[in-house]
């Protein structure tokens, strides 16, 4: 039998089974091996011992979302399993392994069809001293895809270090139990050889990697304020601002962050905050402040299922609306959306490259999935964009700090810079920098700001642009993904479409979206939402073709590959 | 000496209130830690937990019955009050773990029978009324008995391994 | 002739509510549950006549695991939300239940403003000196050497004193207890609730899953060494005592509180136009 492409692994289990650390080192075991593979999880609502489940692909190509069927489904226990639902399905061709004192299978798994193989996995671990089921679960997947026990065993001395050599003793015997238990399992499942590229990899979150790219862009100071699920970009800031000369300091709330940040910039740092939804909404005054007043600053919006409290452990795609519009006024400002777990560190690097060069706020719109998934992926390449704002230097007469420009930046000057002297403000301001209510003055100032964004010329990052066909499927975010993955399956029958990414969701590049549109008669617009905000900022901004669908759905449940494929392939 | 706290005990009906209440207490705070174990997923502990709930109800119902006319429930509202720590049946919740074994839970068991034998002791020791006292004997008796037989529980469960609260995930934050 | 209510015996169970706490076994706020229920049972007011305000974190979980009516707000701005509801509709008896992140943190504006405006309502902060909902980030009471991620080394920052704020803020009932006490906290809840005014009582909850030092609480509480009193200036001297652990009242004022005089507004609407009339 042919080795596969790629193959998915859901575990499941509860109450300290330990099945996300399985996952974890099943990814982290398959991408030393050479494989490429994303994990996510789906749990319940308790803070320990809650039912949980890890979500793993491993392939040789890069991965950059989760199929609607997993290959291998193992239950370590199903106690409250049926929570996960449609999350963790299995079909006719899958394979489920099942502790048989674990409880009944969930309904929609056992009405699958599935092949279903009993493993007494949290008996077998009583047999070795101090054994965990979880590792047991880690041996059989790791036979079944085709990963060496030795590339499973030399990973737990690095990551079980400090609970002992005991522990890992045990963990190891746990391994080569669960190996030796899937030896008849079948070989169907067996992942094809890694193609070695050469490459450097990395094993990454996408929160980890905005944190990377937010200090490659420059950014040397961060306010926090923790928020699922965006808490990990600041907690990983924390320590690793330091070791480059920078500071993160934790606010009394999201208010007091950003407006921290908007200080630190002012005296010239390049600054960053992350939050989600609900702390987007506080912070949005103080954004209007800033883009007033004409000051950098990045803000990570790690987006959430809203609205309100919604549901903080899972994605949606819905603060477009509030990132482009949320502020009163006419407050035009940068909003930027990463499409992939690496893109959050190009993305994040960009923002940070533009507000600076623009003197204004960029929210980054990170989602729930990217941020908090891993993936194994090739390191990304490095970029050049480090922030540089346009500083007043030997400033000679009265300075004027938003001079009129031709490309409406005017340079800044940083406190302790003599004669540049100004008081920032949010009040409608002259050129100097001092209140007014002028027509003139206002007029001038609000054309200035939206022309130092029209201006620019933010070349071909704005977008990702890939294929060929009558049919664009448009996109944002971290559904690119699964659309790329869809357009691909879709060519494999001879359906053509083509990808339609969007990286800079405002300014809006009218020309750009225009040219890539030329030739389309059919848009097929994907958003994770429940009023399609994606399709009427589009048509509020943009000329569309006449034919056009929208698929949009609100979270839990992420829009899959399969649903986009199904879409593309019955519009014909 | 009886501790802070606990209800004053002048006549026989005040004594049956109070066992009532210790009994009833017990059983409430067993259902409680079986539901927190059965919300996170520890089927084990849920039984045994149900198991010693049921054992309380046994106790709390006898106690009823040999009140004869008295009505315990009513009286306990109004008499059965502890203003520092609670009866002492009760487990303590403090010592609750989702990761907790069966041993863990009958040591809880263990230190609630003690300190039931202890206070109906001190009422013993205390008590001026002839008829008080002899009731509070038998309680003592009664209780001596629930010590040993939760002692020969105990030998029956390995005492778990150091690691038996070790969960390789991480806690989960959910909001 | 008058109905005189006679209020019915009430027992715990009647304001608890089915749902399943998600808070970790072993945590403070069982207790504090427990406290409340037992509370409102001595109080005999009926359920549907209490309302549980919370804002964001374990602690204000509780309001859905009681059988009352219950707001479970955003973020810090429970006591906002509760001043709204109390102003208007008097004869309620409101209940805000906060975090020490929640309260003092985010909310630490709101709080200052609640105990110097003085509705009658009462105010229990279960406070475990750490973020537990977000797994573990430094808290206003978290003791300034105490390691996290998001504070590596700790925060270095002296932490924030609620009994103080609250009494140099005006509130008009100021006490501290201990989860582990559930009887000894239901009495004091009691005393806050029939007390008038702003009643600010701070619960020392362990959180097991984050603190796990915190089990050593128990054996660090202790009865406040001085009586209660409505003196605030005694008051403020007896807070220089206070190591954290005082178990007790604190303070007993006399403040009125707040209720903004509402005539009985009969007046037809057609009489207010009168200002515009030529």
């Amino acid at each position: 039998m042919a080795d596969r492409e790629s193959v998915s692994v859901a575990i499941v289990g509860s109450g300290g089974a330990g099945a996300l650390t399985a996952g974890n080192l099943l990814l982290e075991a398959a991408s030393l091996a050479g494989w490429q593979g994303l994990l996510s999880r789906t749990v319940g609502p308790q803070i320990r011992g809650g039912e949980a489940a890890a979500l793993v692909r491993l392939s040789s190509h890069p991965v950059e979302c989760l199929p609607d069927r997993f290959d291998v489904l193992v239950g370590i226990d199903w106690l409250n399993a049926q929570r996960f639902g449609a999350e963790i399905d299995v079909g006719p061709h899958s394979l489920v392994i099942s502790d048989p004192r674990g409880g009944d299978l969930p309904p929609r798994v056992a009405a699958a069809g599935a092949r279903v193989i009993e493993l007494p996995m949290k008996e077998m671990a009583k047999e070795i001293e101090d054994g965990r089921p979880n590792m047991i679960a880690l041996g059989v997947v790791g036979r079944l895809v085709g990963l060496g026990v030795d590339v499973l065993s030399a990973l737990l001395e690095k990551r079980l270090s400090d609970k002992g050599a005991a522990a890992i003793a045990a963990s190891r015997a746990g391994i080569n139990i669960g190996f030796a238990a899937a030896a008849d399992y079948g070989s169907g499942l067996r992942l094809a050889a890694p193609k070695p590229t050469g490459a450097r990899r990395w094993l990454v979150s996408g929160n980890e990697a905005a944190a990377l790219g937010a200090i490659r862009g420059g950014v040397r100071f961060a306010a926090a304020y923790p928020i699922t699920p965006a808490t990990e970009i600041l907690e990983w800031l924390a320590s690793n601002l330091a070791k480059v000369g920078g500071v993160l300091l934790q606010a009394e709330d999201e208010l007091a962050a950003i407006n921290m940040i908007i200080g630190a910039s002012f005296g010239g740092t390049a600054a960053l905050t992350a939050t989600s939804g609900p702390g987007l909404s506080l912070m949005i005054e103080a954004l209007g402040l800033a883009t007033a007043a004409e000051i950098p600053l990045v803000l990570i919006d790690v987006m959430r299922g809203g609205p309100s409290t919604g549901i903080p452990t899972k994605s949606e795609q819905a603060d477009l609306n509030i990132a482009v519009y949320g502020c009163h006024g006419d407050a035009p400002h940068l909003v930027l959306a990463p499409q992939s777990i690496g893109d959050c560190l190009f993305t994040t690097q960009w923002a940070t490259y533009l507000a600076e060069a623009l003197q204004l706020p960029a929210i980054v719109l990170s989602d729930q999935f990217i941020g908090q998934a891993r993936a194994a992926i090739e390191r990304p390449a490095d970029v050049a964009f480090i922030g540089q704002r346009a500083k007043a230097t030997d400033i000679a007469g009265a300075y004027k700090r938003y001079a009129i420009a031709a490309n409406g930046v005017s340079p800044m000057a940083i406190p302790g810079t003599g004669g540049g002297q100004y008081t920032a403000d949010g009040l409608s301001h002259t050129e100097r920098g001092l209140p007014t209510s002028s027509e003139h003055d206002h007029n001038t100032q609000l054309d200035k700001r939206r022309n130092k964004l029209a201006q620019f010329n933010f070349g071909d990052h704005w977008a990702t642009i890939e294929g060929k066909g009558d049919l664009a499927v448009i996109t944002w975010g971290s559904l690119t993904g699964a659309a790329r993955e869809a357009i691909n399956r879709a060519g494999g029958i001879g359906v053509e479409a083509s990808l339609f990414a969007i990286r800079l969701l405002s300014p809006v590049q009218p020309e750009r979206f225009a040219a890539a549109l030329k030739g389309k008669s059919r848009v097929l617009i994907i958003e994770q939402n429940h009023s399609a905000q994606f399709h009427h900022y589009l048509r509020a901004h943009y000329d569309l073709p006449r034919e056009v669908r929208v698929l949009n759905r609100a979270g839990p449940l992420p829009i899959g590959a399969s649903e986009i494929h199904r879409a593309i392939v019955e519009w014909r | 000496m009886i501790a802070a706290g606990s209800p004053k005990i002048a006549k026989v009906a005040d004594l049956f209130a109070v066992a009532y209440q210790i009994e009833a207490d017990a059983v409430e705070r067993y259902e409680l830690l079986a539901g927190q174990m059965e919300t996170h997923n520890n089927p084990e502990l849920t039984a045994v937990f149900r198991d010693l709930a049921r054992a309380e109800a046994i106790h709390r119902d006898e106690i009823c019955r040999l009140a004869g006319d008295i009505d315990v429930v009513a009286r306990a509202q109004r008499v059965a009050k502890w203003s520092r720590g609670e009866s002492p049946e009760a487990a303590s919740l403090d010592d609750a773990h989702y990761l907790m074994t069966p041993w863990h839970a009958l040591r809880l068991a263990l230190a609630g029978e003690e300190r039931a034998l202890a206070f109906f002791k001190s009422v013993m020791e205390t008590a001026k009324d002839p008829a008080v006292k002899k009731l509070a004997e038998e309680f003592v008796e009664e209780e001596a008995e629930h010590v040993n037989l939760v002692h020969r529980f105990l030998r029956k469960y390995p005492k778990p391994v150091d690691s038996w609260s070790s969960d390789m995930d991480s806690p989960v934050s959910q909001e | 002739m008058a109905v005189v209510d006679i209020p019915i015996a009430r027992k715990p169970s009647d304001y608890r509510s089915d749902a399943k706490p998600i808070w970790c076994p072993g945590c403070g706020d069982y207790h504090v549950l427990m406290s409340f229920t037992r509370a409102f049972a001595e109080l005999a007011v009926p359920p549907e006549d209490i309302v549980v305000v919370s804002g964001i974190g374990c602690s204000s979980r509780i309001p859905a695991y009681t059988n009352c009516y219950g707001f479970h707000g955003v973020h810090g701005r429970s006591l906002a939300l509760a001043a709204g509801l109390k102003i208007t509709r008097p004869e309620l008896t409101v209940v805000v239940a906060s975090g020490d992140g929640d309260g003092y943190s985010i909310g630490g504006n709101h709080f200052i403003h609640a105990c110097r405006r003085n509705i009658d309502m009462t105010y229990v902060v279960m406070d475990n000196h750490i973020y537990g909902m977000t797994k573990g980030q430094p808290s206003p009471t978290t003791e300034p050497e105490f390691d996290t991620a998001l504070s590596p080394g700790g925060t270095g920052l002296r932490p924030f004193h609620p009994l103080v704020i609250a009494l140099a803020s005006g509130a008009n009932f100021i006490a501290r207890c201990f989860s582990g006490e559930p009887n000894q906290t239901a009495a004091i809840l009691v005393e806050a609730i029939r007390h008038p005014g702003f009643s600010f009582v701070e619960i020392l909850s362990p959180c097991v899953t984050f603190r796990p030092d915190e089990k050593e609480w128990k054996n660090l509480v202790h009865d406040a060494p001085v009586a209660a009193t409505n003196d605030p200036a005694k008051a403020a001297r007896r807070i220089m005592t206070d190591d954290g652990f005082n178990i007790g009242v604190l303070y007993r004022g006399d403040r009125m509180p707040y209720r903004p005089t509402v005539a009985q507004g009969s007046l037809d609407l057609a009489e207010l136009e009168r200002d515009f009339e030529l």
